[in-house]
């Protein structure tokens, strides 16, 4: 594996696990390649334009993400299913067409300058947000987060403000889109509008769902063969595209839950069963 | 001493159906009220509205000197009500001991400092563990709640009510599809929660579970109050004795 591809593919897995971490409260989020783009360009910007230094940079990107994310999940996240997807989805029209009448930043054009990144910086981040991640998930807000995404209702008659707890993820989870996104500029020393179509919007969540939603080992499955596939199979040529996505179709149809779809129980009582 | 509940007037109406017709009732300090009346008397709409699911249309509604009629869910919950429902909603992906757990209020009320819960792991776990054995359920405690058989399923609903420390508990038909043994478990269960409880109310059909627990009974028809009193007053009343012909007659006697 190349060097390229192995960056790529560490900054998939850690757009993967931003769409897993809004998803732990039910919502899926068709937002997070604007959040991706946002962080992109702010850091892009701060580095580039303004002599910033980059981790400086990619805590700002990460932090604005978080208050866009924040504010535009308010309205959002008061529809649920099928209008929260499309109203995700237009954020991430927006975002897109935004960038692109911005001339500060290069417009349609895109922009550079941006300083680079190394092994180092992208699999350190996947390992300290891996480490939050694995304790997050042997937690007390791992069930909060549970209890969410299974009955809003019975969360909210049990204490659990559920608007809050969502708002809360879907801004952590724009947050480290956002971080990726900066990472992914840097890497490319170059970003441009077309790089944060929706169809990158609509990988990060197929990263989640084909390898499950219910751990987060599946993201990382998904994000790995998602990225490291195309180029596996790059020797039949032409028909790459079709049979990516016929694999992709078969492997839904038969695990449904993704290739990994535990869920690891938070607490055991440590007593023997004797039902 | 106040009312632990206080419910004024209140209505509630679908479209131009009126499911709750301005009722009132009052629930005492460690009292049970019972509550009964046929299919569609509204005794469901009514606890909805006590425990934040629905909004009243109009009246309004008190946990002890608090008003509570506007508050969203989880501020009620905060504030003591806790519930059943009629047809079971457990976390059915969660183990039993995790779905007590997961109703501990130092993390439902604070939820992002949940993450830093790590200290406390051994104590809650025995805290839960106290209520999961308080309803019997200690030999399932590690089983996934949406395998539990339907008993279990029942009392781990109320084990979960009540890690929230409630001050008020509201069971929605729990006796519903239980054999006669069953019952009789489930009526001993519900005696030992009232321990822990400022008060009950408790919506049932079975007219076995009512008197052995209600202290007073309100019947409930079309919405509205029909009659009020002690359970053998009440199920004794021609009009309640009417309005369940032919619906669930037998259990009447
Ligand atoms: N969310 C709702 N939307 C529309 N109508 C409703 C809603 N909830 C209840 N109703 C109606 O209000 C009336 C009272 O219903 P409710 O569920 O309170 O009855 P109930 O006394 O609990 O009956 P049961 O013994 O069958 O549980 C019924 O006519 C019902 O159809
Ligand atoms: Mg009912």
């Amino acid at each position: 594996m190349s060097l390229d591809l192995a960056l790529f593919t560490g900054i998939n897995i850690l757009l993967a696990w931003s769409v897993y971490l809004i998803l732990l409260t039910g919502t899926l989020s068709f937002a997070n390649g604007a959040f991706m783009a946002l962080g992109a360009y702010v850091s892009g910007v701060l580095t580039a334009k303004f002599g910033i230094g980059y981790m400086p940079a990619m805590a700002m990107a990460a932090a604005a993400s978080a208050v866009i994310g924040v504010l535009t999940g308010y309205p959002a996240l008061r529809t649920r299913g099928i209008y929260l997807i499309l109203v995700t989805l237009a954020i991430t029209f927006f975002v897109q067409t935004a960038i692109e009448n911005t001339k500060f930043v290069g417009g349609v054009q895109g922009m550079g300058g941006m300083m680079g990144t190394s092994f180092e910086i992208v699999y350190g981040s996947v390992i300290v947000v891996g480490a939050l991640i694995w304790l997050l998930s042997r937690s007390p807000l791992q069930r909060v987060l549970d209890a969410v995404r299974e009955d809003e209702h019975v969360a909210g008659a049990i204490g659990i403000n559920v608007v809050y707890v969502r708002l809360a993820l879907f801004g952590i989870g724009a947050a480290l889109a956002a971080y990726a996104g900066g990472l992914y500029a840097h890497h490319m020393f170059f970003v441009a509008p077309d790089h944060f179509t929706i169809i990158v919007s609509v990988f990060i969540v197929l990263y989640v769902i084909m390898g499950g939603v219910n751990n987060m080992w599946g993201s990382v499955v998904g994000a790995v063969i998602l990225t490291v596939l195309p180029e596996a199979i790059r020797f039949i040529g032409e028909w790459r595209q079709g049979v990516f996505g016929l694999l992709i179709v078969i492997l839904l149809l038969f695990r449904r839950d993704g290739i990994l779809p535990f869920r690891s129980v938070t607490a055991r009582s440590g007593r023997k069963a004797d039902a | 001493m106040s009312s632990v509940l206080s419910v004024d007037g209140v209505t509630k109406t679908f479209g131009g159906l009126v499911a709750v017709d301005s009722l009132s009732l009052t629930v005492e300090p460690g009292e049970a009220l019972g509550i009964l009346g046929p299919n569609g008397a509204g005794k469901t709409a009514l606890i909805n509205m006590v425990s934040g699911f629905y909004r009243p249309t109009a009246g309004t509604i008190r946990l002890f000197d608090r008003e509570i009629t506007d508050l969203s869910l989880h501020q009620i919950g905060r504030l003591g009500i806790a519930r059943t429902f009629q047809n079971i909603r457990l976390f059915r992906r969660m183990t039993v001991l995790e779905n007590v757990m997961t109703a501990n209020p130092r993390y439902t009320r604070k939820p992002l400092r949940a993450f830093f819960g790590f200290g406390g792991r051994r104590h809650d776990i025995d805290e839960a563990m106290a209520l999961v054995e308080f309803m019997g359920l200690a030999d399932r405690a590690d089983r996934i709640a949406g395998s539990l058989p339907y008993g279990d399923a029942r009392r781990l609903e109320m084990a979960r009510a009540l890690a929230t420390g409630p001050r008020l508990l509201l069971l929605d038909e729990p006796g519903a599809g239980m054999n006669e043994e069953e019952t009789e478990r489930l009526i001993a269960d519900i005696h030992k929660c009232r321990e822990r409880l400022a008060a009950i109310v408790l919506i049932e059909h079975d007219m076995t579970m009512i008197r052995k627990i209600a202290d007073r009974v309100v019947a409930m028809n079309y919405g509205r109050k029909m009659a009020e009193g002690r359970p053998t007053e009440v199920l004794s009343h021609p009009e309640v004795k009417r309005a369940y012909l032919g619906t669930t007659e037998g259990e009447l006697v």
